[in-house]
């Protein structure tokens, strides 16, 4: 018999043979929810995801994840409103984390790497895109990426769309606008400029394409009747801001008024206030309150000296004066008039009261509707009613913005995908939100977010250089940090250091963790002190 | 507070880890290969304080100490749950002793590992409130006068959980315990009554006496590693929720441990040769309530509300944040 220490009758063992895990009723399980501000973003970019690699200066990676669904971060980082922004949980702890100001950083140094992303494998599927606005590049660019040959047929003389003629220059200077259309060109894209298609069946049989995606904007601007004898005096607001674009700068007058309130109308205003307009006066209808325009241009015009007129409508326009009626709003926020007029100096009138949709070209397609306020219908695959044949960007009823239009652009492409290799794509379902409550935000610093800077206001009323810098390497970094990764584990080992069953396996850098069940009591504790809630407890099935 | 906190980076150094900081910044419960003094399999309840402040001080003595450690571990909660014949989910050496005596086994350790000459082998001696503060304390008190080369960490969970929840000198004014049940004029514990331990052992003049709780890692490690850095005797109190004991929830055990600190109830403090010379300021300041609220014990506290008591409890914690200046802008007293 072996000899064992005095009163000892059991071999000593471990702990680890008490398999605790059965006590469990509940079992903690790493979730990735969807961050507020992917489910924000109206081109489904995966910012959380990006701003991850961000975060540890991986901007190669960073921007290679903003190109899976975005191909303009420069140009976003400038222009796009950010709503991922309004939805940042951030902004409920001190500030949001400045997303675009990030992007931007991105996006300028990619083009400073001058970093380019590849076609795919040629499927010979051939796919016609008439427009290169944004939503038209934007397919381009997901389609190539997919090995489809695209053909782009563009009716004007340069490439970007809104992106050149809408959007001016001291907002989205144009060597970014180029920089970033030269890429998607340099992946193989056949490009024909000043070719306007009149007869759509005629141009897909002679190109042999497979699909069509129809990107041609709205840029009719629409017209009010206002009384006049001489109509010279009433310019169209695109009009204006197209004419930039061309080798003579528009010429105007000294005392300018800009009617409408939507950002185009702001767009004008700045631009008359640059060209040299002594004064310029903005009327509209409602009030600020009421007005579509975005808050940051309208704070931007008035820091600018933009002056403003609301709840007025023009009535009148003659040599030097117009007529406006005062107007007052009613319950449901209409305005009503009131019969109050008044005379204001005035020699150039800019109408920005809307856009609509050259549908002319496709008046006798077979199976397209065309709605009564002149928009393209268009399924919940963004095909027409026409078989092959998609429509997207301002053309189609939705918000009209760059980033929702680029968002169109890719998800056409990705049912045109589909479409071509005979079978329906069906997004994948989308994760809980992670909501402001799922967070433990004990754990995280207080940090104001970092702040963009302006150019001088002398300036900004003179020339039409960019208004708002881009952040330094540094401060980017910093921006980014403040991503309080909601919903998504971002390895801060709290889990694996809280767990009082050491039931908790850290796998490594970038691999994150894995719950050991063998040990696991499901006290809840991980979940509970994860500060990003990327943690939920589930009832144990048995 | 003798450590740099360090700020941005999502989260500074309010985590366990952070991958944006350095290796050296990150606590010793982020390191993959960390001892795991305590290890599963171990049977303390769901959410056990006690457990998990253990292994989060032990871990760090034994990085602090490159692994060469003896622990002394007294009757009671963490020495019942961690051996249950022929168990044991120790990976480090250790030695059990009755319930009064592990200060007096540590002592004896160390001298022993003195005359063999073995002065590199450190002792930490541990247990629970009721065989520090109450039965084990004139032994304490002993290892204090002589101060002999140990450093004893008491994990407090404010009652005699082991055998049921029974009163210790630790448990706090109001609080319910199987023996000190909720009726009466005056339900709970007493007021004004028990001992503050880590007051008592400053007044034996040793070179450290810390405060720590199982709410925040990095005041804990730092305040061990400095500990092991010094020879004598050492004391470390460290509050542990006990879910069982305080009727709260498992998975609540740091979020109650949180809010006693920044309730200011319990003060995170550091003091050498008998004198104050560190605090942990409160982040974000709370009233008692808050803390109070998440934990059955205190349930008739709430319903009907007792103004008075609650009064009394937040009082308590004023007094506190004032004589240890636990608001950042306060200037400390010197005591």
């Amino acid at each position: 018999m072996e000899r064992k220490p005095f009163a000892i009758t059991l071999d000593p063992t471990s702990s680890l043979a008490n398999h605790t895990g059965n006590w469990r009723t509940m079992r903690p399980i790493y979730l990735d929810h969807l961050p507020p501000c992917n489910q924000g973003c109206p081109a489904g970019e995966n910012i959380q995801g990006w701003l991850y690699e961000a975060e540890e200066g991986k901007y190669e990676e960073a921007w290679r994840k903003i190109m899976e669904e975005n191909p303009f971060p420069a140009i976003h980082g400038r222009v796009c409103y950010h709503p991922c922004e309004t939805v940042c949980n951030r902004g409920q702890l001190d500030e949001a984390v400045s997303i675009h100001s990030v992007e931007r950083f991105l996006g300028d140094h990619a083009i400073e790497q001058g970093w380019q992303i590849e076609a795919g494998k040629a499927t010979g599927k051939r796919v016609l895109i008439i427009g290169a606005g944004p939503s038209g590049l934007s397919a381009a660019y997901h389609l190539s990426r997919m090995g489809h040959a695209v053909t782009i047929y563009e009716a004007g003389p340069k490439l970007g769309g809104m992106m050149r003629f809408g959007i001016p220059q001291y907002r989205l200077p144009r060597n970014i606008v180029d920089a970033e259309i030269a890429r998607i060109e340099a992946m193989g894209v056949s490009i024909h400029m000043n070719r306007k298609v009149e007869n759509l069946e005629m141009a897909i049989k002679e190109g042999i394409f497979n699909a069509v995606f129809l990107a041609i904007g709205a840029h009719l601007s629409k017209r009010v009747d206002i009384p006049s004898p001489d109509t010279g005096r009433i310019v169209d607001a695109l009009g204006l801001l197209k004419g930039m674009e061309g080798k003579e700068v528009p010429k105007i007058g000294r005392r300018v008024v800009v009617y409408g309130g939507g950002d185009t109308a702001i767009d004008a205003a700045r631009t008359a206030k640059r060209l040299g307009a002594e004064e310029t006066l903005l009327i509209y209808r409602r009030d600020r309150e009421h007005m579509p325009a975005h808050d940051s241009e309208v704070k931007e015009a008035l820091e600018e000296g933009v002056l403003t007129r609301w709840l007025s409508m023009i009535r009148q326009v003659d040599e030097n004066v117009i007529t406006v009626e005062e107007m007052k709003l009613d319950e449901k926020g209409y305005p009503q008039p009131t019969g109050r007029m008044e005379t204001l100096e005035a020699d150039t009138v800019i109408l920005a009261v809307g856009q609509e949709v050259d549908t002319r070209f496709l008046q006798d397609v077979p199976g397209l509707e065309i709605s009564t306020d002149g928009v393209i219908q268009v399924d919940d695959t963004m095909m027409t009613g026409r078989l092959g044949v998609f429509a997207g960007g301002d053309m189609v009823p939705a918000e009209r913005s760059v980033t929702v239009a680029t968002g169109h652009g890719k998800k056409a492409a990705r049912h045109i995908d589909a479409y071509l290799q005979g079978f329906h794509y069906a997004k994948p379902p989308s994760n809980s939100v992670a909501i402001f409550d799922r967070l433990n935000t004990w754990y995280y610093t207080d940090a104001d977010q970092s702040h963009q800077p302006y150019l001088d206001l002398a300036r900004r009323r003179a020339s039409f250089e960019e208004v708002v810098g881009g952040l330094d390497a540094s401060t980017a970094l910093l921006e980014a940090r403040r991503c309080l990764s909601c919903g998504n584990c971002f390895e801060c080992d709290t889990c694996y250091g809280v767990c009082p069953d050491n039931a908790i396996i850290k796998l490594g850098s970038g691999k994150r963790y894995e719950i050991n069940l063998e040990y696991c009591k499901g006290c809840g504790m991980c979940a509970e002190e994860c500060p990003s809630g990327a943690i939920d407890m589930i009832k144990e099935i048995r | 507070m003798s450590y740099q906190r360090i700020k941005f980076y999502q989260t500074g150094t309010f985590t366990v880890g952070n991958r944006l900081l350095e290796e050296g910044e990150r606590t010793v419960q982020a390191q993959k290969d960390r001892t795991n003094s305590l290890n599963s399999g171990h049977r303390a309840c769901q959410g056990c304080g006690e457990a998990l402040g253990a292994r989060y001080a032990l871990d760090a003595v034994m990085r602090a100490t490159h692994n060469q450690l003896v622990a002394v571990n007294a009757t009671g909660c963490l020495e019942v749950f961690s051996s249950p014949y022929p168990e044991s989910a120790w990976q480090i050496p250790w030695l059990h002793s009755v319930f009064g005596n592990a200060p007096a086994v540590a002592s004896g350790v160390a001298a022993a590992l003195r005359a063999k000459g073995k002065t590199d082998i450190r002792v930490v001696a541990q247990g629970g409130d009721g065989a520090t503060v109450d039965i084990g304390f004139g032994c304490l008190s002993g290892m204090f006068e002589r101060n002999d080369d140990v450093l004893y960490i008491c994990y407090d969970n404010e009652a005699y959980m082991n055998t049921g929840v029974q009163r210790s000198g630790a448990t706090p004014a109001r609080a319910w315990t199987n023996t000190t049940q909720a009726v009466g004029t005056e339900p709970g514990n007493p007021m004004n009554v028990g001992k503050n331990l880590p007051r008592i052992a400053m007044a034996h003049g040793i070179p450290l006496v810390a405060t720590a709780s199982v709410a925040d890692l990095h005041d804990l490690e730092t305040k061990v590693t400095k500990a092991m850095s010094i020879r004598g005797a050492r004391y470390i109190h460290i509050h542990v929720p006990c879910p069982l004991g305080w009727k709260s929830d498992p998975a609540e055990t740091i979020k109650v441990a949180r809010l006693a600190v920044e309730s200011g109830l319990f003060p995170l403090f550091e003091a050498e040769g008998g004198v104050v010379t560190d605090r942990t300021p409160i982040r974000k300041q709370v009233p008692v309530e808050q803390y109070l609220v998440l934990q059955g014990r205190f349930e008739h506290l709430f319903s009907p509300r007792d103004e008075q008591a609650l009064a009394a409890i937040q009082a308590m914690a004023d007094r506190n944040i004032h004589l240890y200046a636990l608001l950042p802008t306060e200037p400390a007293m010197g005591t």
